[in-house]
């Protein structure tokens, strides 16, 4: 190979080979290739989670699906090559607000969409939609916390608490949604405070995961714990982690804040993007998830809300009780993301130590 | 072994004197003018292949440019000073842990002798195939609060609470640290242990001869000697420390990357988030500034031709217990420990971890790993031959600045990527349909020459370095006797470098192939549609908080680069020149 480097014959040797590499590397592009109908999608969902639905999909309507999961990076990916995805599919209100800002989202009219979907939980010129909610709630100890001893997001700034509160890094997009939600409800002021009491009240630094609390709660760290609804369920139901199912036993569900706004939820949703090449397979697709069939799996498997009405809940879900939630515009909560971020800058609340 | 080496083989002085001869210029002759153009040829084609790989972080930094309101404001009254003290500690910690224990470990394998030493050189690698992320996960399981090491202690102790026992609390800098040197270290390792193999005996014997001890000779001959190697082995290591968010994040230490990751993500501002990365990449260019200032004037040549067999120093008593557990202990806490729990869970998990495309996920892997790994030893080589042919600043500048991406965390660097991509793209579909009038696909996007050209842009650092390092140790005077003899710089570099550099190649090959095998943020941002490979296979599971099922993902991350990483490190022995073939 340095030989040809060297010598005249290097040029044509190095042209056939790079063009046989760009022809099988266009042979791979499974994508374009075929003339059959196509939905491109970039999920933030992990694909084993929605691999049953979209099957389903595909059966129904002949309709072919892509995907490429991914956490980061898919804003920037939608904006550099255009058209490459039709629909993105999230598990937060925040990728989507931050997708419709960048302008990289089109309307979409569909009567099947406003029918499903609570207006409260779609873009109102259509731009998103929300599939599920899930609610950000508090894991309280079974043995050290009585019923009725919580009942606010507020409370958790309460003294009362200090040194049993487990949280996951306030930096996640998770807790950021909820400090959101509380600046959008009591402004910025109130929140810094609220956020400065409550990381007063933790028993050691935030970290681990949503599931790394309740475990913390049943190993007897913490008494209180912020998570989603679906890890209680997933870990009540885990079949061959038993050490999971005890987690899941130590702990009750506080839902906050019923006798005032609700308590805080987030969304999983979808939308077309704005130079989608198969706007109307992506359509069908996002008209799909909000049927019946596909809200029921989504129900089913990953344990979180419908948001069609009349879709029957997962039984242990069920048995938490139905809740208020908060209805306040998804995309005001979304808003105040940066500012709920900088407050948790502000507080310092990852670099707490028990000590202080 | 005869001490008369120093008159025989040796030219001492002329070893550790070259410090005059400030590389090796070719001056073109105005007759030759083939000579001219080849020298354009190497000069001019690295130039533009360096410009090319730089580009994704010509696009970061193109992105640092734009406004970003009034985020620096914030981050100087707020976090910005703890970003820095915590990467500076972060990158303290690691860097000494891993020169330490990396050089150690190196010359005990290749200088001295002691029972299971043939094992270790090789076994001292294997950390190298443990992504840190997964390392990180499993330790967290093992020594958090209700994780079994302290469950037990409490069982034992009969304490109820954790405020009455102080236990190191793992989710902190020092678990990062303690994550980070045990698998960061065989960088340091691989590369010292390539300068150890290649140096001449001769110098180290005629410093025993003149009466210098052991510890001695490896202090003021051995490791100045192998300094330009320890220092590419260390600074590939700080940027992997500086690049990490998986670990990082995982344990909520706040660095300047998990400060990117913040500002880009939650507070939705890519340029704040690239000022960071380019404020980031300061550190670690002040670093290598620094490094370079303080040897300007020195530099290490081998020029003996004739190597005989290393010696070894027969270790017995306390000094083999040493050696023996100075070499165990980093394998055992980098590999064998966790490997164990991985393998653990992978047993108990098997029937919910065996995916369907298991086979497709791992052909996946090996293809985009040996892929990058080609591609990133012969950049490298073509690079740090072309810099090393003729002193341009402007060629050496590039494609050192080409090669810092590797201090950039991978997820902003796809991002790098992304936009001269997407011209590319553009450009060439445009280009066939207009010429051709053929209607394709996209070339980058659609396919894995997107995710390639990443890895390539990211990993040069990896393959130029040791390239580098390499070429520094042999003498310009090779060069010379070879242009002189009449051979053009190609056939030079076929018949005299590569052969001599062999050791490097295959630890450039080594170190890419196993980081690619590893590499997790690129990979998800830049693949095309339905592409699954083994380590996003892991991430799926693991993003998902099921550790266990994604036990198997990572022991076949790791087997996959265990039989490269031993075959190789066989091969560097057999790398000396002058070893029995």
């Amino acid at each position: 190979m340095f030989a040809a480097l060297d010598g005249a014959k290097c040029p044509k040797r190095f042209l056939g080979i790079s063009m046989l590499l760009i022809l099988a590397m266009f042979a791979m592009d499974k994508t374009t290739a075929s003339a059959e109908e196509v939905v491109n999608l970039y999920s933030y969902r992990q694909p084993f989670l929605i691999r049953p639905i979209l099957k389903a999909f595909t059966e129904k309507t002949g309709i072919k699906t892509n995907i490429v999961f991914a956490k980061k990076g898919m804003l920037e990916k939608i904006k550099a090559t255009p058209g490459a995805a039709d629909a993105v599919l999230t598990v937060d209100i925040g990728r989507l607000h931050d997708m419709d800002e960048a302008g990289l989202l089109q309307p979409v009219q569909s009567k099947v969409l406003e029918q499903n979907i609570p207006s409260s939980y779609r873009h109102p010129m259509g731009h998103w939609f929300g599939l599920t909610t899930r609610g950000r709630v508090i894991y309280a100890s079974k043995k050290r916390v009585k019923p009725g001893a919580i009942t606010r997001y507020e409370d958790l700034a309460d003294p009362k608490w200090k040194g049993r509160i487990c949280t996951r890094s306030g930096k996640h997009v998770y807790n950021v949604s909820l400090f959101a939600s509380i600046v959008a409800h009591s402004g910025e002021a109130k929140a810094k405070k609220w956020l400065k009491g409550l990381k007063s009240n933790l028993a050691r630094k935030p970290g681990g995961n949503d599931r790394a609390q309740a475990k913390a709660i049943y190993a007897g760290q913490c008494d209180l714990a912020l998570a989603n609804t679906y890890y209680m369920a997933k870990m009540a139901t885990n079949k061959k982690k038993k050490v999971q199912r005890e987690w899941a036993k130590a702990a009750y569900i506080v839902f906050p804040n019923q006798k005032d706004r609700g308590t805080h939820v987030n969304i999983s949703g979808a939308a077309v993007t704005k130079h989608a090449k198969n706007r109307k397979n992506a359509v069908r697709l996002i008209e799909f998830l909000s049927g019946e069939y596909a809200q029921k799996l989504y129900a089913g498997q990953n344990y979180e809300y419908p948001l069609k009405t009349g879709v029957t809940i997962h039984p242990l879900v069920a048995s938490w009780g139905k809740f208020k939630a908060d209805t306040i515009n998804l995309a005001e909560v979304a808003n105040q993301r940066a500012t709920a971020s900088k407050l948790v800058d502000q507080v310092d609340y990852n670099n707490f130590s028990p000590s202080n | 072994m005869g001490s008369w080496c120093f008159e025989k083989d040796c030219n001492f002085c002329n070893w550790y004197g070259m410090s005059a001869s400030a590389g090796f210029h070719i001056k073109a002759s105005p007759r030759l003018t083939s000579k001219w153009l080849r020298l354009d040829f190497w000069t001019g084609g690295a130039l533009l292949l360096a410009f090319f790989i730089a580009l994704p972080l010509l696009s970061v930094s193109f992105f640092a440019l734009q406004p970003s309101g009034d985020i620096w404001h914030h981050l100087v009254t707020t976090v910005l000073s703890r970003y820095v003290l915590t990467t500076i500690g972060l990158m303290l910690g690691v860097g000494v842990g891993t020169l330490v224990i990396g050089t150690c470990t190196a010359w005990l394998v290749t200088l001295c002798r002691f029972p299971g030493r043939r094992i270790f050189e090789w076994a001292l690698l294997l950390p190298l195939a443990m992504p840190t992320y997964v390392v990180a996960y499993v330790y967290t399981d093992v020594f958090e609060f209700a994780g079994p090491v302290q469950t037990l202690l409490r069982d034992i102790f009969g304490w109820e609470s954790s405020r009455e026992y102080w236990f190191p609390e793992i989710r902190s800098l020092g678990g990062a640290i303690f994550v980070m040197t045990l698998t960061l270290y065989p960088y340091v390792y691989l590369l010292a242990r390539v300068a150890f193999v290649q140096q001449s005996v001769c110098i180290l014997e005629v410093s025993r001869t003149l009466g210098k001890t052991a510890w001695q000779s490896f202090i003021s001959i051995a490791l100045p000697s192998a300094r330009p190697s320890l220092i590419i082995g260390v600074s590939l290591v700080l940027m992997e420390a500086l690049n990490d968010f998986g670990t990082v994040d995982f344990f909520a230490v706040e660095t300047l990357t998990a400060g990117i990751f913040d500002v880009w993500l939650n507070m939705n501002n890519l340029s704040g988030a690239a000022q960071l990365a380019v404020v980031a990449l300061c550190f670690v260019l002040l670093l290598l500034w620094a490094e370079r200032k303080s040897r300007t004037n020195q530099r290490y040549f081998n020029t003996s031709t004739r190597y005989q067999a290393l010696p070894s120093y027969q270790l017995q008593g306390a000094r083999l217990l040493g050696a023996t557990i100075s070499c165990l202990l980093p394998i055992g806490f980098g590999f064998i420990l966790p490997s164990c729990i991985l393998g653990y869970y992978a047993w108990g998990f098997y029937e919910e971890s065996i995916s369907r495309n298991f086979y497709s996920n791992l052909s996946n892997s090996l293809v985009l790993s040996s892929l990058s790994a080609t591609l990133s030893v012969l950049a490298g080589i073509f690079l740090a031959y072309g810099v090393r042919l003729k002193e341009n600043t402007l060629l050496k500048s590039t494609a050192r600045f080409a090669s810092i991406g590797y201090a950039v965390p991978g997820a902003v660097l796809a991002v790098g990527v992304l936009i001269p991509m997407g011209k590319m793209d553009v450009f060439i579909q445009g280009f066939l349909n207009n010429v051709f009038g053929i209607s394709t696909g996209l070339f980058f996007s659609g396919t894995i020459a997107a995710v390639t050209y990443g890895y390539l842009s990211r990993f040069l650092a990896l393959s130029y370095g040791t390239m580098e390092a390499s070429l520094m140790r042999i003498t310009p005077n090779m060069d010379g006797a070879a242009r002189t003899l009449g051979l053009g710089p190609g056939r030079t570099l076929k018949r005299i470098h590569l052969p001599m550099i062999r050791g490097g190649i295959l630890a450039a090959a080594i170190l890419v192939f196993v980081d690619t095998m590893k590499e997790l943020p690129m990979t998800i941002i830049l693949r095309p549609f339905n592409f699954e490979t083994l380590a996003t296979h892991v991430h799926q599971l693991a993003s998902d908080e099921l550790l266990e099922e994604s036990a198997l993902g990572s022991l076949s991350i790791v087997a996959a680069g265990l039989l490269p990483v031993v075959y190789l490190s066989r091969t560097i022995r057999g790398a000396r020149p002058g070893a029995e073939k």
